[in-house]
């Protein structure tokens, strides 16, 4: 027999046994599909939030209060932004910005909801690439020398507050002051931490006499966090060493004591998320793992349960003049079939699994072709095995001993 | 002509050996119609299935049409069966879920026959079997006597010059298997061999020779 009518054959009698060929290709589908979604689901968040903390700027530390070391007291202020700033003490340092921040109600035209308000020096929103605005303008150096009463909004806090209108030169309130709103933030979208959308943008210096007095032991009035710009990636150590040196003599701790401030770099976070986006991939795959493994089961359950069937029919067509060889094709072809169609349907469903549910988690999924090719092949390899299982026993057999199989 | 000198067939269960054929001579000639019979388990079904080639014999020999069948490989007796041999088995053995048409042009593929020459073929063995009107049905969608027409249809496609037919009317009411007997009663007279086993006197009646089979040998 020729192979053009083994694959005839394969594929009557494919056709004639659709239910059994539909549960057969359904574990290749589920066990594919299963593990493609789960795994770009897994990419793209890997991929989206490694972007994320890129684009905060690659060469950005921030210094904030190590609590455990400065007895609960904030141990940060301005001074310390103006002695980092000093190009003698810090020379890798370009740019040194801080903030203070908290929850506050807002109140515009008599609606009051609660953001963080965060009040910042003049190029803070610089520093952290968020000086990019859909109205107005961002703080000056006057604002924040004057403890001006000026606001800048978030995107989502102007269309809570403000609805359609034009927010530039009106006033919110906040702990009964007003304040000028002078500009509107772009849209930042996701981010890690606090969103950008949702916060109210002050002079820091207005912040700290009127809504957030918090003194560090010293007494100079208390800033949340530094950041600081690092003159190139190369300089980060260097920026470390400076920042600790120079943080260490304005607290004036002795040699022996530790510090009071931590220091995080980008690459320090990077390395963080890493850790934990490896423990997201092992856990979907770990579950992509098992789906493939009951999908794997589900085609070695029928393959099984139809052995019978199966040799009985085998036995009938060796009476009837069919070679060993005829018997194996055949099969072959059979569960060829299956595991690819199966296959290939598990693919299209798992991709288009992960792309419809990326838009609700607010990531791009990413196929990886590895995977594609590992599931793929693993259940069309169980779809091999379980299907010419049955032709490679009954094949040998006497075409008596096939007939009578029980 | 099918010819056997001290055939044995002994089967192993577990630790005892079944002696199923303690050896047979038989020769059968072309054209006849010879009827087995014996009691159950004597060795009937073990007999023909070595005619048939479907089992090979323990011991002795076996020649069909002159052609040493015991000592040939697999391949060489999957072609002797499906070019000399047609076989017709109490319980139809047809592949379920498939069409009339398709159950019987199986040996024909099997041979070489062409698609169109098969289904023509195909609907000429049914047609002579009185089935030109259930090509596209499937087993579960005809009688048990329709069945063992298609089966009948099936073992003649390849026009063989035997047919091996093991209680072919055993599952059937006695109409049915009136009718069975009368196509082989038609093909005999087509000058075919025909051997069939059965445990019905009455059955055995339509052949021209009954052999007797009782523990192994023929008596
Ligand atoms: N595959 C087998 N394994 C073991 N014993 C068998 C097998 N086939 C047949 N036998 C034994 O061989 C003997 C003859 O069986 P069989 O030819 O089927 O008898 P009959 O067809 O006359 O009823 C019986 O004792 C039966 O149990
Ligand atoms: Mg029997």
């Amino acid at each position: 027999m020729n192979l053009l009518e083994s694959f005839l054959t394969a594929i009557d009698s494919l056709m004639a046994n659709k239910m059994r060929s539909i549960l057969t290709m359904l574990g290749v589908i589920i066990g594919v599909a299963a593990v493609i979604a789960l795994l770009a689901i897994g990419n793209g968040v890997t991929a989206s939030v490694t972007d994320e903390i890129q684009s905060i700027g690659s060469n950005l530390l921030t210094i904030t209060t190590d609590m455990d070391n400065s007895d609960g007291l904030p141990a940060l202020s301005l001074e310390d932004v103006d002695a980092l700033a000093d190009p003698l003490r810090a020379p890798a340092l370009a740019q040194v910005a801080a903030n203070v921040s908290g929850q506050q109600e807002v109140v515009y035209a008599g609606d009051s909801t609660a953001y963080t308000v965060n009040g910042i020096t003049a190029n803070y929103l610089a520093i952290n690439n968020l000086a990019d605005f859909s109205a107005g303008d961002g703080l000056t150096e006057n604002d924040v020398a004057t403890n001006g009463r000026v606001a800048i909004l978030g995107s989502t806090v102007v269309a809570e507050l403000f609805g359609g209108e034009y927010p530039v030169g009106k006033s919110v309130k906040i702990n009964g002051v007003s304040y000028e709103v002078v500009g509107v933030l772009a849209e930042q979208g996701q981010t890690i931490g606090a969103s950008p959308d949702e916060t109210v943008y002050i002079p820091i210096s207005t912040a700290q006499s009127r809504l957030f007095p918090t003194r560090t032991r010293s007494g100079a009035k208390a800033v949340n966090s530094i950041s600081a710009e690092v003159v190139s990636e190369a300089l980060t150590d260097d920026a470390i060493t400076q920042v600790t040196d120079v943080l260490r003599e304005e607290h004036r701790i002795t040699y022996a004591g530790e510090d009071d401030f931590s220091i995080l770099s980008q690459t320090d976070l990077l390395a963080t998320f890493d850790a934990v986006s490896a423990t997201l991939t092992a856990f979907l795959g770990s579950i992509a793992g098992i789906s493939l493994l009951v999908g794997g089961i589900g085609i070695m359950n029928i393959m099984l349960v139809s052995v019978t069937e199966r040799t009985r029919e085998i036995g009938i067509r060796k009476a009837v003049g069919a070679l060993r060889r005829d018997i194996l094709i055949q099969f072959l072809l059979e569960s060829l079939l299956l595991s690819l169609l199966g296959g290939a349907l598990g693919i299209g469903l798992g991709v288009a699994i992960a792309l419809l549910t990326g838009p609700a988690l607010d990531i791009d999924p990413v196929v990886e072709t590895a995977t594609v090719l590992l599931a793929t092949g693993f259940a069309a390899g169980v779809g091999l095995v379980f299907g010419i299982y049955p032709a490679w026993r009954a094949a040998g057999l006497r075409p008596i001993e096939a007939l009578r199989y029980e | 002509m099918i010819k056997l000198t001290n055939v044995t067939k002994t089967y192993q269960m577990g630790e005892m050996m079944v002696h199923a054929l303690r050896g047979v001579d038989l020769t059968i000639n072309e054209g006849e119609f010879v009827a087995i019979m014996g009691p159950s388990g004597s060795g009937k079904s073990t007999l023909m299935n070595v005619i048939g080639c479907l089992d090979i014999p323990s011991g002795g020999s076996y020649t069909l049409d002159g052609l040493d069948v015991s000592q040939m490989s697999d391949d060489a007796q999957a072609k002797v069966r499906n070019q000399r041999i047609g076989f017709v088995f109490q319980q139809f053995n047809l592949l379920p879920r498939t069409t009339a048409e398709k159950q019987v042009a199986l040996p024909l593929m099997y041979g070489g026959y062409g698609r169109t020459d098969r289904l023509t073929r195909a609907q000429e063995a049914l047609a002579s079997v009185g089935l030109g009107d259930r090509t596209h049905h499937k087993p579960d969608e005809l009688s048990g006597g329709q069945q063992q027409r298609v089966a009948i249809a099936r073992a003649l496609a390849t026009n063989p010059s035997i047919i091996l037919a093991d209680e072919p009317t055993g599952a059937l009411d006695t109409q049915s298997g009136e009718e069975i007997l009368n196509i082989f009663k038609a093909l005999h007279g087509q000058g075919m061999t025909i051997v069939m086993i059965t445990h019905d006197p009455e059955v055995a009646e339509h052949a021209q020779r009954t052999i007797w089979i009782r523990d192994g040998v023929i008596v």
